[in-house]
């Protein structure tokens, strides 16, 4: 915040100019060659490595570290690129801490792993930057593949399908590719407009044409790409929000959390983006922090998370709790939304009921807050933008099985919008390649 | 505090931490620096015969191999002897003797192999106050071509006959320095102590192309496009020094002759283990050029420490403890049995035990249990051969323990008996039966 700037209300500019640059620059800034070298030298090569085997793509991390400490970058990027494509977007928005780096053994030895991500993105922007190309497509099949979005589940089932020969149509609603790395990841996180480089050179492959600003059940149906296609692949993700179920939510000042985070994503001075001077973000997983903190970094005085159960219960990792802690963020446990204050029809704060576990259910307690806000962001969790139609769904998404097949015979289905997976990126991307070799041997076979 | 001072044949210095004859001890500037920081003595850079001193590549003259972070563990060198005047080390070796009397200064020399020239050149160091001399017959690159420093070395006749020269026409301890490029180093000490020498030192650099530069396809360093053989010193050197070090302590032959141990000395814990193979002192070369001088502290006050824990009042409690030690493999007693550990509570789970082990040696290391993740020695396959130990990661994570006796070795199925048996009696061995005696 700039000094002495106390602008009420939801206004841009808090910020001195340059401080936006600073604020929203690399989370990670990547390792130079020196940095990478000494930390590939720290891993031992483990057998049958912990850290591979925690990683839902099975990166090949021991043997992608020892190329790059024996100055085989390339062999490095190739590794990983051979089991994630999106290699890059992963390293950077994984939540390693939790899954490969979790599992490194210098982690149990002496609490700080092995940097696989940054090591990861060493490679990995070695040959972007080259644009090295590791993949020859084979001869073309003749089948044609519809995929529905472009983002991480879709573009690595439609580079795999690629690599197999056949041709591939991504339909997407959005007027990018890119999906939730384009539009749904923290700014620090993904600068540089990797996103956008990253589609690039995953199509760079050839036999995949993207179609954008084509939504599913609204400009096209299953039938119709059933029709057209050998194959369909659902990768569209979650396009609803859901809501608070508080009193007066449509109050003015009220907004979804993912919805400012593709706002902030695609605007081109951050400068002119307005943020509220006291915000106050609802929810406990990934997007809520990256809300929160971006609206810290935005220059909002005063951010509050709230969360209506317990720190263990959060879905945000602990890293990203820590990082929402350092930024100036406040977290609040055991409070839930109860109604949304305003004044002539702007936000004024948000009434909290106290929460506890009793009996084993969330209970109200009685007691309550209001909480000063002149923003609120909802982030409750995203729903699935269908009701399904012939797709059986299950908790609200689409079901698929172990190869990824949804009930339709013919569609196969990936990401944040089937069953499985942790909605992330990583987990999007092995089942969208899983399900593009279920979909290779299926047509092979016919 | 344990007594650190060194007597070696007859020089004294405060400590028994010399530098070894090359670049940092080529002249005045040096070697001042290097007594303020600690040493206890010099060995001059190599000094040759008067003339035109000899000259040097103007382009790289080291190479060097690493481990991780770039850490240095081996350098190889192509540099020659001192290229600069004779008279001009002279005076300054005389005046920082005189400045620094409490210690040693050595002069290295290396002149063609004549008597006239040693003879030459021995009063002239001598009139400089040095305490002794060192015989270069080491250095392998260079100077070996023109008949000289290893030329010698590998010729145990040649040595004998240079070191009587020595002794011949100088009063000043003579240190005969060897070269480890020989099959057998047994040979040369024995010349060189039928010759006279007072002592040794080894070893000097080792014959070794550091690295190829594949965009030139050149040895490293390459001077011009082109490279030659250098000497290798530094850590990566010091198991072969250790080895030859104690060849000669525990030969018949030469056993007693004292040792200046050379070779990889980068901390007090390398110069223990030389003193403990039979060296009186060490000489230190590529951890200086690596660090700098200051070294020379921790080296000093790390020995000191483990003498005052262990309780050895002075370095001769040390010196040649570990040779009776040092035996000959037919002598090793094959009723012992050891069998590897892995303290589950150290194991970090990383599996490289179970990968070599499994991959290359006696599949003794199982690698899940109860359908887990664990490595466990298995008895029955385990010849205890410290593979899983070298390879861990963790220290003292996998030991090997010996079975005591009255136990059963379970791959085996003999009991231990706790009786020492060596090859030379072991049934197996065709020589064993031929020596029974024939009644």
């Amino acid at each position: 915040m700039a000094q002495g700037d106390v602008k009420q209300g939801i206004v841009s500019g808090r910020l001195a100019p340059n401080q936006y640059a600073d604020n929203f620059s690399d989370l990670h800034p990547p390792l130079d060659r020196h940095e990478a070298i000494v930390e590939a030298d720290r891993c031992y090569f483990c057998y049958d490595a912990p850290c591979m085997n925690a990683c839902p793509t099975t990166i090949d991390i021991p043997m992608f570290i020892r190329e790059i400490a024996t100055g085989n970058g390339m062999g490095a990027a190739e590794t990983i690129f051979e089991q994630n494509i999106l290699g890059g977007m992963c390293a950077r928005v994984c939540p390693t801490e939790q899954l490969c780096e979790e599992a490194c053994v210098r982690e149990e030895a002496e609490g700080k792993p092995v940097r696989i991500g940054l090591l990861q993105r060493y490679a990995t922007d070695m040959a972007m930057a080259d644009n090295r190309q590791f993949f020859e497509r084979a001869a073309s099949t003749g089948k044609t593949i519809a995929v529905v979005g472009a983002g991480p589940a879709g573009l690595a089932a439609a580079h795999r399908l690629a690599v197999k020969g056949h041709e591939v149509t991504i339909y997407d609603s959005r007027p990018k590719a890119g999906g939730l790395n384009e539009y749904g990841i923290a700014s620090y996180k993904s600068t540089d407009q990797f996103a956008q480089a990253e589609v690039d050179y995953v199509t760079a492959i050839g036999g995949i044409n993207i179609i954008n600003g084509k939504t599913f059940g609204q400009d096209f149906t299953l039938q119709q790409l059933q029709e057209r296609y050998d194959a369909v692949f659902l990768g569209m993700g979650l396009g609803g929000v859901n809501a608070l179920r508080a009193e007066n939510e449509d109050a003015e000042g009220v907004a979804n959390a993912v919805d400012f985070i593709a706002e902030l994503r695609q605007a081109g001075d951050l400068s002119g983006l307005p943020i509220g001077r006291r915000v106050v973000v609802i929810g406990g997983g990934m997007t809520a922090v990256d809300a929160a903190v971006q609206s810290k970094l935005l220059g909002a005085e005063e951010v509050n998370i709230v969360y209506r159960r317990g720190k263990e219960q959060m879905s945000a990792s602990e890293f990203e709790q820590d990082l929402a802690a350092a930024k100036g963020v406040t977290i609040r446990h055991w409070m839930a939304p109860r109604r949304v204050v305003s004044e002539g029809g702007r936000v004024t704060g948000v009434e909290l009921a106290y929460t506890a576990m009793v009996d084993g259910q969330l209970r109200e307690t009685g007691e309550t807050l209001v909480l000063a806000a002149d923003q609120v962001f909802k982030a409750i969790g995203q729903t699935l933008n269908s009701d399904g139609g012939a797709l059986e769904l299950a908790g609200g998404k689409i079901a698929v099985d172990e190869f990824g097949r949804t009930s339709v015979s013919g569609v196969w289905a990936g990401g944040d919008c089937a069953t499985g997976g942790d909605d992330l990126t990583v987990t999007a991307v092995a089942e969208g390649r899983d399900a593009a070799e279920h979909i290779h041997a299926a047509l092979l076979a016919t | 505090m344990a007594d650190l001072r060194n007597n070696f044949v007859g020089i004294k210095s405060p400590n028994p931490f010399w530098l070894a004859s090359a670049p940092p001890t080529d002249k005045a500037y040096n070697v001042e620096r290097a007594f303020k920081a600690g040493w206890g003595g010099v060995v001059w850079k190599t000094l040759g015969e008067e003339g035109p001193p000899v000259v040097n590549v103007n382009g790289p003259r080291y190479g060097a191999i690493y481990g991780a972070d770039r850490r240095l563990l081996g350098l190889n060198n192509i540099e020659l002897i001192t290229d600069r005047s004779l008279q001009i080390n002279l005076r300054e070796m005389k005046q920082v003797k005189m400045n620094w009397p409490d210690r040693a200064l050595i002069a290295s020399i290396m002149v063609p192999c004549e008597e006239e020239a040693w003879k030459a050149i021995l009063p002239l160091v001598e009139e400089t106050g040095a305490d002794g001399i060192e015989l270069n017959f080491g250095c392998p690159h260079g100077m070996s071509e023109r008949g000289m420093g290893a030329a010698v070395g590998q010729v145990p006749e040649y040595i004998e006959m240079v070191v009587r020269w020595c002794k011949q026409y100088t009063r000043m301890p003579v240190i005969t320095k060897l070269t480890p490029n020989i099959t057998d180093v047994r040979k040369p000490a024995r010349a060189a102590k039928a010759g006279g020498t007072d002592a040794v030192s080894l070893i000097n650099t080792i014959n070794s192309i550091v690295s190829v530069d594949l965009d030139l396809f050149a040895p490293n360093p390459t001077v011009a496009g082109k490279g030659t053989h250098g000497g290798y010193c530094g850590p990566a050197v010091k198991p072969i020094a250790l080895n030859m070090v104690a060849e000669i302590a525990r030969d018949p032959q030469t056993h007693g002759l004292p040792i200046s141990g050379i070779g990889g000395v980068t901390t007090w814990r390398d110069a223990a283990e030389f003193l403990a193979l039979g060296a009186g002192n060490v000489q230190v070369c590529t951890a200086a050029m690596t660090y700098g001088f200051k070294i020379v502290e921790e080296m000093i006050s790390g020995l000191g420490n483990w003498m005052d824990d262990k309780g050895h009042a002075n370095l001769e409690a040390i010196t040649g403890r570990a040779v009776r030690n040092v035996t000959d493999w037919q002598y090793l007693d094959l009723n012992y049995v050891a069998k590897a550990r892995i303290n589950q509570d150290l194991c970090i789970s990383c599996g490289r035990c179970h990968i070599a082990c499994e991959d290359t040696s006696h599949q003794a290391i199982m690698k899940e249990k109860d359908g887990k993740r664990h490595f466990e020695v298995m008895d029955d396959e385990c010849v205890g051969c410290n593979l899983c130990v070298n390879v861990c990661p963790v220290d003292d994570c996998i030991t090997l323990e010996a079975m005591a006796p009255g136990t059963v070795d379970e791959r085996t199925g003999r009991i231990v008996t706790g009786e020492y048996a060596n090859w030379t009696t072991h049934p197996n061995n065709p020589a064993a039966k031929a020596a029974e005696p024939a009644e």
